[in-house]
């Protein structure tokens, strides 16, 4: 079965980002750009799936700037087999997002949807959903064990109190957690090989989407900063603090 | 302007989540009403009815929803919407796995993880871990959103008197079975709800040693537990336990982290708590940065004789 995995494009985890002055947003130049965690733990999944036989196709698809192909890639890298770049520099929202994938969903007709649960960076946590409600397919979020069986998924999903287990028809849409699995690295001959697969540019037009958001951002702050703190030199310090001072035990 | 709140629970009990979404819901102003969609949840749109501030419970009671699975339950969601200005729900496992899902339903952006109501369409969330704060306007028919329960404080939970509806509605979508679910027990607070979190990561070295350090000063102190990610991944307790931008967000009156570093992602989930200690033995961790107290030391020797000492 093929295997949709879609990738996002975002300022790396280990970045500490800066609000812009005029705040208009996030300052993104020159910052180091990667593939979202999340998206990586999808695109492993994808790959450990057809290292068992049971995808046999990869499809990787990203939305977003140009630049984004440098994502595709990477996820090629890794073991997927062909990419699909939506070419977009506007700030599209989730529902655009999840509409242009459903144009790519309609088109490939994969039976997995991999996506990871959040972007690090909008932190929105609703692609994966929205494109489930989108294509009638039911949706296994927050996955940290993902299991084929027939025309079926079992889900294993991180929930507030523990873990629960649903199981899904075919085609279904996963979103990746954290403990899914461990992404591996590209290799540098993988990597040679990966600037050979194909890669396909499309603009949301192709597949029907006006690439507009009815939220519109107004203003982005930087959040309110703590005051400085002390350090305690002992025990018995840290206890009269915590009663005296703070008043918190 | 009418307000949907979808309500968090288990069938038995409401989850006091809803209280923080019913607080969210008063700052916009307008006529609450409280979704329970369940199977056997009587009880759960009896004390929704009790809430301060609700106007109306609707209970849709259908083997369909027992498991709050996505499907069937935001299709509910998308239905009883159209005839509300907002939909509301709590940023929970839950109520971030649904309500998107209504929200494409309805064909309609949604706004994540609200901390501020500004106006009536615009709102305030955390991007980029809550290293940013974006001012959200929504120009939407009906405007979806989650709500960050600790950015609001609870209504009460009693004091109001909402007439209960119920609504004959089945929903199986058909795509989707519950198989199991693995729920951890714990006579602990719960997490998100403590008045007082006390915190581990890769600095405690191991599940037994994180029970045999920790557990104590937990006790002593009433406290809830957490976990960084660290700790979490390296299997020294259990994933739920996550406090992060990817776990759960707390806003205690005191967290004492105790062997974390304090990654961004970390300090996503637990920096707007009131005071934060860190007990660590790294002079140079980040988290001291955010900390009102830390304290540089070996936590096997500090933490139980802070324990002795309280």
């Amino acid at each position: 079965m093929k295997a949709l995995v879609a990738v996002k494009r975002v300022v790396d985890a280990n970045v500490k980002v800066r609000v812009k002055p005029d705040n208009s947003g996030v300052d993104l130049t020159n910052v180091k750009m990667s593939i979202n965690p999340f998206c990586e733990i999808a695109v492993e999944e994808a790959v450990r799936l057809k290292e068992k036989g049971t995808v046999s196709e990869i499809i990787v698809v990203s939305i977003g700037p140009k630049e984004a192909q440098e994502q595709i890639r990477s996820a090629m890298a890794l073991g997927a087999d062909r990419g699909i770049l939506v070419e977009t520099a506007d700030d599209i929202g989730a529902l655009e997002v999840a509409k242009i994938l459903k144009g790519v969903v309609e088109q490939e007709q994969p039976q997995l949807i991999l996506l990871g649960k959040q972007a690090i960076d909008d932190d929105s946590n609703q692609v994966g959903q929205m494109l489930a409600a989108l294509i009638g397919a039911g949706q296994g979020t927050f996955a940290s064990e993902v299991k084929v069986d027939g025309d079926s998924v079992q889900v294993t999903r991180e929930i507030d109190g523990g873990l629960q287990t649903v199981a899904l028809k075919l085609p279904a849409i996963i979103t990746t957690d954290l403990r899914l699995n461990e992404p591996r690295y590209a290799a540098l001959p993988n990597i040679m090989k990966a600037r050979k697969k194909p890669l396909e540019t499309k603009s949301p037009a192709d597949y029907g989407v006006t690439a507009t958001t009815k939220l519109k951002t107004v203003k982005v702050e930087p959040p309110a900063e703590r005051k400085a703190g002390v350090q305690v030199k002992s025990v018995d310090e840290l206890v009269e603090k915590l009663k005296n001072e703070a008043k918190v035990i | 302007m009418s307000i949907l709140v979808i309500a968090e629970h288990d069938n038995k009990t409401l989850n006091g989540a809803t209280l923080n979404v019913v607080a969210a819901a008063e700052k916009i102003g307008g006529d609450i009403t409280v979704l329970v969609a369940g199977s056997g949840a009587q009880a759960v749109a009896d004390a929704a009815a009790k809430v301060a501030g609700v106007s109306k419970v609707l209970l849709a009671d259908n083997a369909d929803y027992a498991n709050q699975l996505a499907e069937n339950v935001a299709a509910l969601v998308a239905d009883v919407a159209q005839s509300y200005k907002y939909v509301l729900g709590a940023a929970t496992s839950n109520g971030k796995n649904i309500l998107p899902r209504a929200a494409a339903l309805l064909d309609v952006s949604m706004i994540s993880d609200i901390i501020a109501v500004e106006s009536a369409n615009t709102f305030k969330r955390p991007i980029y871990a809550g290293n940013a704060i974006a001012t959200v306007q929504s120009e939407e028919a009906i405007i979806v959103g989650t709500v960050r329960g600790t950015a609001f404080d609870p209504v009460a939970s009693e004091g109001g008197s909402a007439a209960v509806e119920a609504i004959a509605d089945a929903k199986d979508a058909g795509v989707s079975k519950f198989v199991a679910e693995e729920i951890v027990k714990s006579e602990r607070p719960e997490l998100t709800a403590a008045r007082i979190v006390v915190s581990g990561g890769r600095g405690v070295g191991s599940g037994e040693n994180y029970h045999a350090v920790l557990d104590p000063l937990a006790d002593k102190l009433g406290a809830a537990q957490g976990a960084s990610r660290a700790a979490v991944d390296a299997g020294f307790v259990p994933n739920d336990m996550q406090v992060g931008q990817t776990g759960k967000i707390v806003a205690p009156d005191l967290y004492i982290a105790v062997g974390i570093s304090g990654a961004i992602q970390h300090l996503a989930g637990m920096k707007e708590s009131k005071v934060i200690v860190a007990i660590n033995k790294d002079e140079e961790a980040p988290i001291n940065a955010v900390a009102d107290y830390w304290l540089v030391g070996d936590l096997n020797t500090v933490v139980p004789e802070l324990v002795s000492k309280l």
